[in-house]
C-alpha cells in the first residue's frame, strides 16, 4: 500500500487587473490557521502594488459601468454559480483558517453565495428605486438617475474568527459597490486572507472583466493610507477599518473630496442593504427641453 | 453698432425699511454679538447699507444651544402636518414681501433687479412651498417608514444667491424635523436678517431657526461645534475640503456644494439663436458668480467662428450698470476681493496666450465692475480653462468629434454642471450619459427648481439639494442604516 498522497499547496498571490502577480516588493507574510499551524506565505502588497491596482481599476470603469444592468447582474450571478460549485473547497479553507466547525464554515459559504445572488438581482433595479422623474415648473422633461462613482477603495472586515467571517465579510464589502458599475481595490482580511484570494480565482473565471475587482493582501495599516490619498480613487469604504487609524484615512480622503463610508463592527457589519449600493453612486439630473408644438 | 437709448428705470428703495444695525437672530429675537460688528455695503456704490453683528464662539454656542432646546422641546415633537403649515406660512410671507426682498438682495449683492425679482425670490418661495408639503409625507422619502430627523443642522451659505441658498438649506431641514443655525456670507447678510423678521411674522417657535452673522471664523466655529448633527455647506472647494477634514471621525452628516468649471457643449447642428442666448445665460447670469456656470464653451470647430461672432454681437447689447435699474443685464461684482480674483485670472489668461475680448461698455466710477469677457484660442492646459473664475469670463475651446467634446468636458476635477446644444435627441441622451456632472442641461442652461436635485460629482462636493434627494440629506432611516433593509439571506445548511 502506497503512503498517503502528498498534497500540492497553493501559492497565494495578489489579484490585479485580472492577473495573479506576486508583490513587486517581493514580500510575503505568514498566514497561520487559528490553531497556529502554517497555511501559506501570502503576498504582502506594497504602495506600488496599490497604485497598479488603482490603475487597473480605473481602466476597467468604462467597460463595467457601461455594461447594461442586466449584463452586470448576470456576471454577478455567475460568481454565485461558480462559488457554489467550489463550496467544499471554500468551506474547508475557512474551517481551518478561522477555526470554526465544518457546519459553520458551510453556512458562511452558503450565505456568501446567496448574497451574490441577492446583489446580482439589484443591478437592473436600483436605478428605479433610487432615481426620480421630477415634476419641475416648466416645459422640461427632468430625470434624476444614479450612476457609479468610479473607483472604490475598500477595507474589508478584519480579524480571524470575528464578525461575519472572512469570506462573507469580503463579499458584503465588495458586492454592493460592483452592482452599480464601480470597480474596486480591496484590502481583504489581513489575518484570514485566504478565502478572499481563492475568491479571486472564482472572479477570474466568472466573466468579471479584468480590473473590476483587485485584491491586495498584506498590511491594511500600510496600504490603506495610499488608497485613501490616491487622487484617482473616488470613494473609500472603511467598513473594516475600525481598528486602523481610520480618522486619518478619512482626513486623507478629504483632499480630493472622496465619498467615505465609515467603519462598522460586529456580526452585522456591512449587512446587505440598498444603501450600500446607493452610497457609491452619484445622482445625475438631466433637463431636456420640450419643444413647442 | 447702435441700439435704442434707454432711460434710467431704477426700482425704488423706498419699499425697504432697513434698520441701521442688526443683531444676531437667536431663540426668536435679535441680540448683539460679542464679535466686532461690521458693515455691509452695496457693491454698486460702495455705500454702507447697515451694520451687522459678528458672532464669536460664545454666540455660536448660544445659538446651537437654542437650536438644540427647540429641537428637543418643540420641533421634533411637533406633527409633520404642523411643521408643514409653518413652512407654507413662510412661503406665503416671502411671496407677499417679494418686491422688498428683491430690492434688498440687489442692493446688498449687486445682482440685477430683474434676476432677484424674477429668479431668486420666486424660487425662494417655491422652495419653501415644495418642502412644506413633504413635512407630513416623510414615509415616502425613500428611507423606509418613519425616518428620523438628525437634530441640529449647521448651515453655511455663500454670497452669490443669498436668500435662495438660505431657502435651499432651511426648507428641507425644517421639513425633515431638524432645527437650524445658519450663517449667511459676510458680504450679503441683509436678506437673511429680513428673513428672520419673516420668521417672527410666521410665529415660528423660538430657536427653530437661528441666524448668526460673521465671517469665516464664525462659520468654522459653527460647523465644528460638537453639538451639531448635520453640516451643510455651499461655497468654495478649498473651504469644503477643510470642512471634510475637520468633521472626519465625527457622526456629523455632511453635504457639500462646491465649485465647478461647467462645460457648455455646442454641436454644429445646434439651434444657434437659442444656443447664443443659452451661452450668455450660462456664463453671464449673476455676473458669472454661479458655481454651476457654463464657464467653458466647447464649440464644434465648424461653427466656432459663427458662434463667437454672434456672441460678441450679443454681448455688445448687454447693459452693465446699476443693479436696481430694471433694464440692467449685468450688475456689480459682489466684492473687491472677487473682482481682484477675476482680474488676476484674466491677466493670467492673456499672459498664457489666449485672446481676450471684452464688451465695449462704460463702467460706473464707484463700485466693483467687470465687463462681459470672452477668451478665444484657449487650450485645456490654460489656467482660465481649469480654475473657477467665478465671474463674467467665458473660455472658448473647440472640438471635432463627440468623443473629444466628452473627454474635454470631463477633463476637470470638478463635476457640477454641463450643457449640451444639438438638434439631435439621441445625441443628447448619449452625451449626457457620458458627462461626469451632477446636472446636465440639454438645449437650456441654469435652470433650477425645488423638485430637481442639484449637486456635484468629484471635487464639486457630495449630497444633493432639491427634490426627494435633497430631503434625504436631512433624514436617517428609522433604525441604523446597516439593518434597515436586510434581506432574508440565510445559509441552506443552518
Amino acid at each position: 500500500m502506497s503512503p498517503a498522497r502528498l498534497t500540492v499547496p497553493k501559492t497565494y498571490k495578489l489579484y490585479i487587473g485580472g492577473k495573479f502577480p506576486r508583490s513587486e516588493s517581493g514580500r510575503v507574510y505568514e498566514v497561520t490557521s487559528r490553531k497556529g499551524t502554517f497555511m501559506a506565505n501570502v503576498a504582502k502588497a506594497s504602495r506600488k502594488d496599490a497604485r497598479d491596482a488603482v490603475l487597473a481599476a480605473r481602466a476597467a470603469v468604462s467597460g463595467w459601468s457601461g455594461a447594461t444592468g442586466y449584463n452586470r447582474g448576470q456576471v454577478l450571478y455567475r460568481i454565485a454559480e461558480l462559488l457554489d460549485g467550489r463550496r467544499a473547497q471554500f468551506s474547508a479553507e475557512i474551517a481551518r483558517a478561522e477555526g470554526v466547525s465544518a457546519a459553520a464554515a458551510d453556512a458562511q459559504v452558503d450565505e456568501a453565495i446567496d448574497l451574490w445572488v441577492w446583489y446580482a438581482g439589484w443591478a437592473d433595479k436600483y436605478v428605479q428605486v433610487a432615481g426620480n422623474a421630477n415634476p419641475v415648473s416648466g416645459p422640461f422633461f427632468n430625470l434624476s438617475t444614479p450612476e457609479p462613482t468610479g473607483v472604490v477603495a475598500v477595507v474589508a472586515p478584519q480579524g480571524a474568527g470575528q464578525g461575519s467571517g472572512s469570506l462573507l465579510g469580503f463579499v458584503r464589502a465588495v458586492a454592493p459597490a460592483l452592482v452599480s458599475g464601480n470597480t474596486a481595490v480591496v484590502i481583504p482580511n489581513e489575518q484570514a486572507p485566504l478565502s478572499a484570494l481563492s475568491l479571486a480565482e472564482v472572479l477570474a473565471t466568472s466573466d468579471v472583466p479584468a480590473g473590476v475587482v483587485n485584491i491586495l493582501s498584506g498590511s491594511a495599516a500600510e496600504i490603506a493610507p495610499w488608497l485613501a490619498g490616491h487622487a484617482d480613487v473616488n470613494a473609500v469604504d472603511l467598513l473594516g477599518a475600525g481598528e486602523l487609524e481610520w480618522v486619518d484615512l478619512q482626513i486623507a480622503a478629504a483632499e480630493t473630496l472622496k465619498r467615505v463610508s465609515p467603519p462598522e463592527s460586529g456580526p452585522d457589519a456591512g449587512a446587505p442593504s440598498v444603501e450600500r449600493i446607493t452610497f457609491f453612486t452619484e445622482t445625475k439630473t438631466v433637463w431636456h427641453t420640450k419643444g413647442l408644438l | 453698432m447702435t441700439f435704442l437709448e434707454y432711460a434710467p428705470a431704477p426700482e425704488s428703495t423706498a419699499i425697504l425699511d432697513l434698520k441701521s444695525e442688526y443683531g444676531l437672530f437667536i431663540n426668536g429675537g435679535f441680540q448683539p454679538g460679542n464679535g466686532e460688528a461690521f458693515q455691509t455695503i452695496s457693491p454698486a456704490t460702495e455705500q454702507q447699507i447697515s451694520t451687522v453683528s459678528c458672532a464669536d464662539e460664545a454666540d455660536v454656542d448660544t445659538a446651537v444651544a437654542a437650536a438644540r432646546k427647540a429641537y428637543e422641546k418643540t420641533w421634533s415633537k411637533m406633527s409633520g402636518a404642523d411643521r408643514g403649515k409653518y413652512l407654507f406660512r413662510i412661503a406665503r410671507l416671502v411671496q407677499e414681501r417679494s418686491r422688498e426682498l428683491a430690492v434688498a438682495e440687489s442692493l446688498d449683492n449687486g445682482k440685477p433687479i430683474k434676476e432677484s425679482r424674477d429668479a431668486d425670490i420666486p424660487l425662494v418661495a417655491a422652495w419653501f412651498f415644495y418642502y412644506a408639503g413633504w413635512a407630513d409625507k416623510l414615509d415616502y422619502a425613500g428611507l423606509g417608514s418613519a425616518p428620523r430627523s438628525l437634530g441640529v443642522a449647521a448651515q453655511v451659505i455663500p454670497w452669490n444667491f443669498p436668500l435662495l441658498m438660505l431657502s435651499w438649506k432651511i426648507a428641507p431641514a425644517l421639513a425633515a424635523g431638524n432645527t437650524v443655525v445658519l450663517k449667511p456670507a459676510e458680504t450679503t447678510p441683509l436678506t437673511a436678517l429680513l428673513f428672520a423678521e419673516i420668521l417672527q411674522q410666521a410665529e415660528l417657535p423660538d430657536g427653530v431657526v437661528n441666524i448668526i452673522t460673521g465671517a469665516g471664523a464664525t462659520g468654522s466655529a459653527l460647523v465644528n461645534h460638537p453639538d451639531v448633527d448635520k453640516v451643510a455647506f455651499t461655497g468654495s472647494t478649498a473651504v469644503g475640503r477643510e470642512i471634510a477634514r475637520s468633521t472626519a471621525g465625527t457622526a456629523k452628516k455632511l453635504t457639500l456644494e462646491l465649485g465647478g468649471k461647467g462645460a457648455n457643449i455646442v454641436f454644429d447642428d445646434a439651434p444657434i439663436d437659442q444656443a447664443i442666448e443659452g451661452i450668455v445665460n450660462g456664463i453671464f447670469f449673476n455676473q458669472g458668480q454661479v458655481c454651476c456656470a457654463g464657464s467653458r464653451l466647447l464649440v464644434q470647430e465648424s461653427v466656432h467662428d459663427e458662434v463667437v461672432d454672434r456672441l460678441k454681437q450679443r454681448l455688445s447689447t448687454l447693459r452693465v450698470g446699476d443693479p436696481l435699474d430694471k433694464n440692467t443685464d449685468i450688475g456689480a461684482i459682489n466684492s473687491a476681493t472677487q473682482l481682484g480674483r477675476m482680474r488676476e485670472l484674466s491677466d493670467i489668461g492673456e499672459a498664457e496666450g489666449a485672446d481676450k475680448w471684452s464688451a465695449d461698455c462704460v463702467l460706473p466710477d464707484e463700485g466693483f465692475w467687470f465687463p462681459p469677457t470672452i477668451f478665444t484660442n484657449v487650450s485645456t492646459s490654460h489656467r482660465i480653462a481649469r480654475d473657477e473664475i467665478f465671474g463674467p469670463v467665458l473660455s472658448v475651446l473647440t472640438f471635432r468629434t463627440p468623443d473629444e467634446a466628452i473627454a474635454k468636458a470631463n477633463n476637470t476635477p470638478y463635476g457640477l454642471s454641463a450643457g449640451i446644444w444639438t438638434d439631435k435627441g439621441s445625441r443628447i441622451l448619449a452625451v449626457a450619459d457620458k458627462l461626469r456632472a451632477g446636472v446636465v442641461w440639454a438645449n437650456t442652461f441654469n435652470k433650477f427648481d425645488p423638485a430637481s436635485p442639484f449637486g456635484g460629482y468629484k471635487e464639486s462636493g457630495y449630497g444633493r439639494e432639491g427634490g426627494r434627494h435633497g430631503l434625504t440629506a436631512y433624514l436617517a432611516p428609522a433604525k441604523t442604516a446597516a439593518t434597515s433593509t436586510r434581506p432574508a439571506v440565510k445559509g441552506s445548511s443552518k
